[in-house]
């Protein structure tokens, strides 16, 4: 099916993903896995749970060591740098993890501060603003700024680890299931904060996700992954044309449709 | 684009409508603002209206529009107008997304004074001091209530756990207690020999060996020993787990625990520390017997001979009374630190070091008190 496979044929995709094998002793997770993710897009990533979303992220950012393939992620293999070209690889993603992973003896405006600290030199009061900021931006209430996270909902810690994966403005960011867990009204807010960070800042946003609102809202195009490797990248019309049971089923369940159906009524007029 | 900078028309006297220009260029990013960060903050507002120039500016994020919109923000406030002009259209979104979400947040908790804060500091040590007691005492009651159901069959006996426990402290420990237990012999020997040495007493050495380990080194360092081993890693794993919420998952699932996961390494620390205590004394005698051999040419049978005719069994029996006491004590208070870890991680280390003092502390006082005790009933 032309037009609907995982790799791309222009030169400057941000992530770039050729043949990539992981797995954990006996189990193959991802088996010679493609992928590009294009500059300026946010690319929804779906797939069934323990497809190995969260092992794919994983492998990109350098957390989860693959048997095979390469990982490039803006132009560079991520596998074959120094140590300080590492670093400034990192200086330009930010990371939020499934489990928030905030560090746990900060409060939540010094976990957003942790990064400024470590690669800026910008006067305290103007980080503390900063971080100030952030934690309004990702809509924490004003009292979440010197809380420690074990004091926050299980909604907040998602909200903190986000606000800390902005904290130095990325030019690439990774979501892992940034809306589960937040009420309704929330998850809208948030897309249409991704959205407009996306716009504003040129970000390209990999994003895990089961919300099917979220896919309708702010994706540009929807990557599915199954059977150990990426089945189809495509905007969701496209996709509704893919064959393949669980995609059909995916989107074109009761679900699917209530959310297809949502963003007609709503989101058109933009 | 480069490091930004900016330009000042300065302030007209706050003569007529020429409003005062501040033209920025360059690129408001994080990495680079830090040079106008000063000269921005330093332009109070007063005088003339203020008309900020982005004209020239390449890239934005959000810090260089926080920085923006502060300027405008605090003239506004002081009652002079500020204004954008030439804002590309992303510039303008960006700064208007900043300028919705501008509150007042704190940082970190708010300090107030200090000599009131030290107060506070010893009051609540107090405080948790007299509350930490408090929780044992209660975490005592619950651990022997259980602990006696147990024992008598009334609660499942964990075995699962407990082989595993046994394994964990015991047999993993045989190594270094013996190793450890091994050397100490052959030092007791040896600085006695070199005393004894003086009054010709030399084969006294034996004595001295048989006595001090079977009664107190042997148990008291294996004790020692264990406790910086396992109290450590009991009062670490039980915390993790209270942190991971795997306690109150017990809880709500209607398991105790208390029986799941103290009670099995109780059990198991009291009996594997009485096998240990047996074991580090017969290799501390071993080392002692290896150097009166070598280096006091008493022979391995004389020695052996000797040491069952000067040794009572109250002293082994006596060491044997108190292993499983301590055994006991030291899986206590690691499960005990264990269970008051609450909130970061910070507190398992903090936790799982008091574990570690706290049960060597322990230990030693409880071993003072045996001695004077076993003393006042004759045992000499
Ligand atoms: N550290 C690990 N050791 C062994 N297996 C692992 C490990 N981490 C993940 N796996 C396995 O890899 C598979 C993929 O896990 P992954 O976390 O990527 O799923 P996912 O697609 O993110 O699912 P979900 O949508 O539920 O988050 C699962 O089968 C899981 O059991
Ligand atoms: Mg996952």
């Amino acid at each position: 099916m032309p037009g609907l496979g995982p790799t791309l044929d222009e030169d400057d995709a941000v992530i770039r993903v050729r043949g990539l094998v992981t797995g954990f002793g006996e189990q193959i997770i991802h088996d010679k896995l493609d992928l590009d993710v294009r500059k300026g897009e946010i690319l929804g990533v779906v797939g069934g749970s323990g497809t190995g979303k969260s092992v794919l992220m994983r492998a990109i950012v350098g957390l989860q060591s693959t048997r095979e393939g390469s990982i490039k992620v803006f132009g560079e293999e991520t596998r074959d740098l120094d140590a300080a070209a590492a670093k400034d690889l990192r200086r330009r993603w930010g990371v939020m993890f499934q489990e928030g992973a905030l560090f746990s003896s900060l409060s939540v405006a010094e976990n957003i501060e942790v990064p400024m600290r470590e690669f800026l030199d910008l006067p305290e009061p103007l980080m503390d603003e900063l971080a100030g900021y952030k934690v309004t931006m990702v809509g924490l209430p004003v009292e979440a700024g010197p809380k420690f996270p074990s004091e926050l909902s299980g909604g907040m810690k998602k909200r903190a680890g986000l606000a800390r994966a902005l904290s130095l403005d990325p030019l690439l960011l990774f979501l892992d299931e940034p809306t589960a867990g937040l009420d309704p009204i929330s998850a809208a807010a948030f897309d249409e904060l991704i959205k407009v960070l996306k716009e504003t800042l040129g970000l390209t946003v990999f994003l895990i996700t089961h919300d099917l609102d979220t896919l309708h809202a702010i994706c540009d195009r929807v990557a599915v992954l199954a059977d150990k490797k990426v089945l189809a990248v495509g905007t969701i019309p496209e996709l509704l044309t893919f064959d393949h049971p669980w995609v059909r089923e995916y989107f074109s369940g009761p679900r699917g449709r209530a959310a297809g159906a949502g963003k007609t009524k709503t989101m058109e007029p933009a | 684009m480069t490091t930004p900078s900016i330009q000042d028309s300065g302030d007209n006297d706050g003569g007529g409508n020429t409003a005062r220009r501040l033209a920025v260029s360059g690129d408001l990013t994080m990495d680079h603002i830090a040079g106008i960060v000063g000269p921005l903050r330093a332009i109070t507002p007063g005088g003339s209206a203020l008309a900020i120039d982005l004209a020239g500016i390449g890239r934005i994020d959000t810090s260089g529009a926080w920085l923006i919109h502060r300027l405008v923000q605090d003239w506004t406030a002081a009652g002079v107008p500020a204004t954008i002009e030439n804002a590309s259209g992303d510039a303008d979104r960006l700064i208007a997304q900043v300028a919705a979400n501008d509150n007042p947040v704190a940082i970190r908790a708010v300090h107030g004074n200090r000599a009131i804060e030290r107060l506070d500091r010893i009051g609540r040590a107090l405080y948790v001091a007299v509350e930490n007691v408090g929780n044992f005492l209660a975490f005592l009651g619950q651990t022997l209530i259980v602990l006696g159901q147990t024992l008598i069959g009334r609660r499942p006996m964990r075995w699962n756990a407990f082989i595993h426990q046994c394994e964990a402290v015991g047999v993993n420990a045989i190594p270094i207690v013996g190793l450890l237990l091994f050397l100490v012999g052959m030092v007791v020997a040896q600085q006695g020999a070199v005393q004894l040495r003086a009054f010709g007493a030399e084969v006294f050495v034996v004595n001295l060996i048989g006595r001090s380990v079977m009664r107190e080194l042997g148990i008291l360092l294996t004790a020692i020993m264990v406790a910086g081993r396992s109290s450590s890693a009991f009062a670490a794993q039980i915390g993790s787990m209270k942190l991971n919420q795997e306690v109150d998952a017990l809880h709500t699932i209607g398991m105790s625990p208390i029986e799941v996961l103290v009670v099995p390494r109780v059990i198991a620390m009291g009996l594997m520390l009485s096998m240990l205590g047996f074991f580090g004394s017969f290799m501390a005698i071993l080392g002692g017997g290896l150097f009166c051999w070598i280096s006091l040419d008493i022979p391995p049978v004389a020695f052996f001979q000797r040491l069952q005719e000067v040794t009572p069994l109250s002293d082994l029996v006596i060491g044997m009374i108190k292993a499983p006491i301590f055994g006991v004590v030291i899986a206590m208070m690691g499960c005990f630190q264990g269970m008051q870890v609450t909130g970061n991680a910070e507190s398992v280390g903090e936790r799982t070091t008091r574990a570690v003092v706290e049960s060597i502390f322990v230990v030693i006082v409880l071993d003072a008190f045996f001695a004077v005790f076993f003393s006042a009933l004759g045992f000499n």
